[in-house]
């Protein structure tokens, strides 16, 4: 049985590859970017999706983390004469300016750096109940902001990074984000992420049951916190063109609107709710441009989108609190189940006996 | 040598003293209740064993060890493991998962090895899932392994909490009011549940409980609290003909 | 650093906190309340602030006029805001993150709305005349607005602990913060006080954000996002519930931003920083806040 599953899901992440080779030679550079989009939202979802909805903190860093991870990512790839470009200003840090790495290196560095903050940040205010800890987390993003704008040697303040080689492309994005996908798969499966799941239900009884509240919550905050560093990294170098202002709370609320709207606690959720909502961004520009009808040209409102995703949060809280999945995979059982139901539907139909 | 010693214990609540000079001792093998009147301070008395509260005065030694103030988590680690009074279940999760849960604390493989399933760490999950599985069978449990908690019935959900704190391994077991909203027929059956748990398991057993039959038929030695008091304590027999304890709890009979 | 210099920074550090006391104590009554940080009332005083706008450029309105239909529009957003993003939730006895998610969901639909309608770029927020005066006394110059600021707030202070400790109003709300399901019990019309608490604490943030617009007249969408997280910060920090505490928060935050920038202007890019180091401080070593009570969490 074990076997099965794992040739399953070798099966599907075949396939996957055999779509991105398809997609990366044949598609126009548009639907490129947001596929490259997609796999960055899918880590950046599962990324706030562990400790929200998984461990039960309510964490709104996000886009703080990503900050630093697309930093470091830039710093580290960026060649030292498109540095010397940018940090015209000011000339920036002697040993930074000859920083160079390969992009694998720049995208764990990326991560531990995150990571490493995310320690140090959140080990003070773990212990902090829900609220909270939402805004010392959200205060935390603002920070990182002020400080990469005031750090002008090292992070070019104001100016952001401009020139950074843009290496991501389906290949990274797509076996980053299958690769943090099966191993939140695994992890929480196992006993951690029972403990973590038991943090959530019950903060008391899991500690009553041996269960270190501190050491655990820790690791789901690093590991979230690394997780949205290599996805800021990955942004990092497919927008080529980054600034201290990008990683504002809002990009947070968008990634926390497609953890809910997927489901908080399921990992398949989390990956439709990502793609979908990453489409349905590029979509919904078209609402902020003039839609001809033919009989009636409706003028594009800008900001639209933006309004429209603010309503689907509330709705989605409101009225589908638990998001499409709830705290439910989609396993390869469900699906077989659900094709097997409509198979049979429809053999029915065929074989039913004509009367008269 | 006691396997459990709590001396003095004091606790306070601001201006409000909960628990006042609060002395027990435990041996190993050991069945001892501890009943009151509401609110006379027994659940928190079980908190300032268990870490959750830190007791204003007093010690708690654990097998000549001091464990006063330590977190909750260690002490449980260190063989004290216990049910809530309003059943904390991890309702969300399924029965077997509940269980599960409390073999964590005993995990000698990390996350990494958790995540890409080393086999040191494969062995200890098969481990913990087979003995989880014989826990489950001997509180009969075992039918309904893969339901969810917090859809069980009451009587369930609570051999399920008592199931989750063995899982623990613990030396000491503290049971908050287990016979709370049972029939006769459940506690009779929790009786004998408690004493074979106390010998299959190796336990000792510390009990709140306001079900007379239940304290009286299974607890070898009961402590009285009345108000953070310790107005008597004693064998069974002889509780029930403490006047002091006659009066504030058990009912004084009226000549008619 | 001149002592005139000193005193100009330190009025300006008091009307700033007395602007962040207003702010803050309506985050900390609906907190006391519901137990909810309500993201979107920062986003209330942009709304105020575009309504004075609107109504004297739009609507040709005499200054004091906008300013009042601002502060009832304003009251009566956040009762609406309440009723439809908070209640349905609460009556269905939601965890508390739905609650939280909806007020983001509140303060994000704001935010983009009022990008979209009134547009991202800043607009000039009109002033009268006696707003723009300034005071001078001995080599010391003071904008009649830092004057003004304060006194307001004060006297919008001593109104509302009057009308919390010594009407039977106050008193209901009072219960309700301290025990809801008592109060309940007792007859009290919770949704009532809880409609009430937004609207008192709405309209204190309305005036906020027209003296805010006074005080800072470039006005954007986005004005009331910083404040509003400060202004949360300092609830905390005076103690969560606690309306005195709001006020020693605010005032504590508003004041030392300000002295902040001027005793260390090498930091003063870490100005907005600063409200959130305060926050970790307060949360290490003194969680409950400088006024607040411990509670005791029953096990």
């Amino acid at each position: 049985m074990r076997q099965n599953k794992t040739l399953k899901i070798i099966g599907v992440i075949l396939l996957l590859g055999l779509f991105i080779y398809y997609a990366q030679n044949n598609l126009d550079s548009y639907k490129i970017r947001i596929l490259n989009l997609c796999a960055i939202n899918i880590i950046l979802t599962l990324s706030l999706n562990l400790t929200n909805g998984f461990c039960g903190m309510f964490s709104l860093g996000t886009a703080g983390f990503m900050a630093i991870g697309a930093y470091t990512s830039a710093i580290l790839t960026m060649p030292p004469e498109v540095k010397q470009m940018n940090f015209f200003m000011s000339p920036m840090n002697q040993h930074l300016m000859n920083l160079n790495a390969p992009f694998i290196v720049a995208l764990i560095m990326a991560g531990l750096l995150a990571a490493l903050v995310g320690f140090l940040i959140g080990a003070p205010v773990l212990k902090l109940k829900g609220d909270y800890l939402a805004i010392a987390t959200l205060g935390f993003g603002e920070i990182i902001g002020v400080v990469f704008t005031n750090t002008q040697t090292i992070t070019n303040g104001a100016l952001g990074l401009k020139g950074i080689p843009q290496y991501t492309n389906l290949y990274w994005g797509f076996s980053l984000a299958v690769l943090t996908i099966l191993s939140l798969m695994t992890l929480l499966n196992s006993s951690y992420g029972r403990a973590f799941k038991a943090i959530r239900e019950d903060e008391t009884a899991a500690q009553a049951m041996g269960i270190n509240l501190f050491y655990h919550k820790s690791l789901a905050f690093a590991i979230s916190a690394f997780l949205a560093g290599v996805g800021g990294a990955l942004m990092a170098n497919l927008l080529s063109t980054i600034d201290p202002t990008m990683f504002k709370f809002t990009y947070t609320y968008q990634i926390l609107l497609m953890v809910v709207l997927g489901g908080m606690g399921s990992i398949t959720g989390s990956i439709m709710s990502a793609t979908i909502m990453t489409i349905m961004m590029e979509a919904l520009r078209a609402v902020e441009s003039t839609i001809d009808l033919g009989f009636v040209t409706i003028p594009g409102i800008p900001g639209m989108r933006m309004v429209i995703f603010s309503i689907i949060l509330i709705a989605v809280v409101l009225f589908l609190k638990n998001g499409i999945m709830g705290e439910n995979e989609l396993t390869f059982e469900t699906l077989e189940k659900a094709i097997q139901r409509f198979q049979s539907k429809k053999g029915r139909e065929n074989h039913e006996p004509t009367r008269g | 040598m006691n396997l459990l010693e709590v001396k003095n214990i004091t606790i306070k609540f601001g201006g409000l003293t909960a628990v006042q000079d609060f002395n027990l001792n435990l041996q190993q093998g050991q069945i001892v209740g501890l009943i009151g009147p509401n609110g006379a301070g027994k659940t928190t008395a079980f908190n300032a064993i268990t870490g959750i509260h830190k007791p204003t005065q007093g010690k708690v030694i654990l097998e000549g060890r001091d464990i006063t103030g330590l977190m909750p988590d260690k002490i449980t680690k260190l063989g004290i493991a216990r049910t809530f009074q309003n059943i904390r279940l991890f309702s969300n999760l399924s029965v077997l998962q509940n269980v599960l849960v409390g073999h964590h604390l005993r995990i000698k493989s990390s996350p990494l090895a958790a995540t890409l399933h080393l086999p040191q760490y494969i062995k200890e999950e098969k481990q913990m899932i087979e003995e989880t599985k014989e826990l489950l069978k001997s509180v009969k449990l075992d039918d309904v392994q893969d339901e969810k908690a917090g859809s069980l019935p009451y009587g369930k959900q609570r051999r399920l909490e008592i199931a989750r704190a063995l899982a623990t391994k613990p030396k000491i077991l503290l049971l908050d009011e287990p016979a709370a909203g049972m029939n006769p027929q459940e506690s009779q059956e929790l009786k004998e549940f408690i004493m074979h748990i106390r010998d299959e398991f190796n336990l000792t057993i510390f009990m709140i409980e306001h079900h007379m039959a239940v304290v009286m038929g299974v607890c070898e030695h009961i402590l009285v609290l009345d108000h953070g008091i310790t107005i008597a304590q004693g064998t069974p027999e002889q509780i029930q003909n403490d006047q002091k304890v006659i009066e504030a709890y058990l009912g004084v009979e009226t000549d008619a | 650093m001149t002592f005139e210099l000193f005193v100009q920074h330190l009025v300006n550090g008091i009307s700033l906190g007395s602007l962040y006391a207003l702010i803050a104590i309506g985050y900390t009554m609906v907190y006391g309340i519901i137990r909810l940080i309500n993201f979107a009332h920062g986003d209330i005083i942009t709304l105020a602030a575009y309504f004075v706008f609107f109504g004297v450029g739009l609507f040709a309105m005499p200054w004091w006029l906008a300013a009042i239909l601002s502060i009832i529009l304003t009251a009566i957003t956040g009762i609406i805001i309440e009723k439809a993003a908070y209640k349905p939730l609460r009556s269905k006895n939601a965890p508390r993150i739905s609650l939280l998610i909806s007020a983001i969901g509140v303060s994000f639909f704001i935010e983009n709305v009022s990008t979209v309608v009134f547009g991202g770029r800043p607009k000039s927020f009109y002033s009268p005349e006696i707003f723009k005066g300034v005071i001078k006394a001995g080599g010391i110059s003071i904008p009649n607005l830092s004057v003004i600021i304060p006194i307001v707030t004060a006297v919008l202070l001593i109104a509302l602990v009057y009308l919390v400790n010594k009407t039977v109003t106050g008193m209901s709300m009072r219960a309700c913060s301290n025990d809801m399901d008592t109060a309940k019990l007792m007859g009290i019309d919770v949704d009532r006080v809880i409609s009430l608490t937004f609207c008192i604490g709405s309209a204190l943030a309305a005036i906020g954000g027209i003296m805010w617009g006074l005080k800072y007249p470039q006005i954007h969408p986005l004005i009331g996002v910083m404040p509003g997280l400060k202004c949360f910060i300092a609830a905390v920090v005076g103690g969560i519930g606690n309306i005195p505490g709001a006020v020693v928060g605010g005032m504590l935050l508003g004041l030392g931003e300000i002295l902040l920038v001027a005793f260390l202007p090498g930091l003063s890019g870490y100005r907005d920083a600063f409200a959130f180091i305060i926050l970790i401080l307060i949360l290490l070593f003194r969680p409950t806040g400088i006024l607040g009570e411990k509670i005791a969490e029953k096990v």
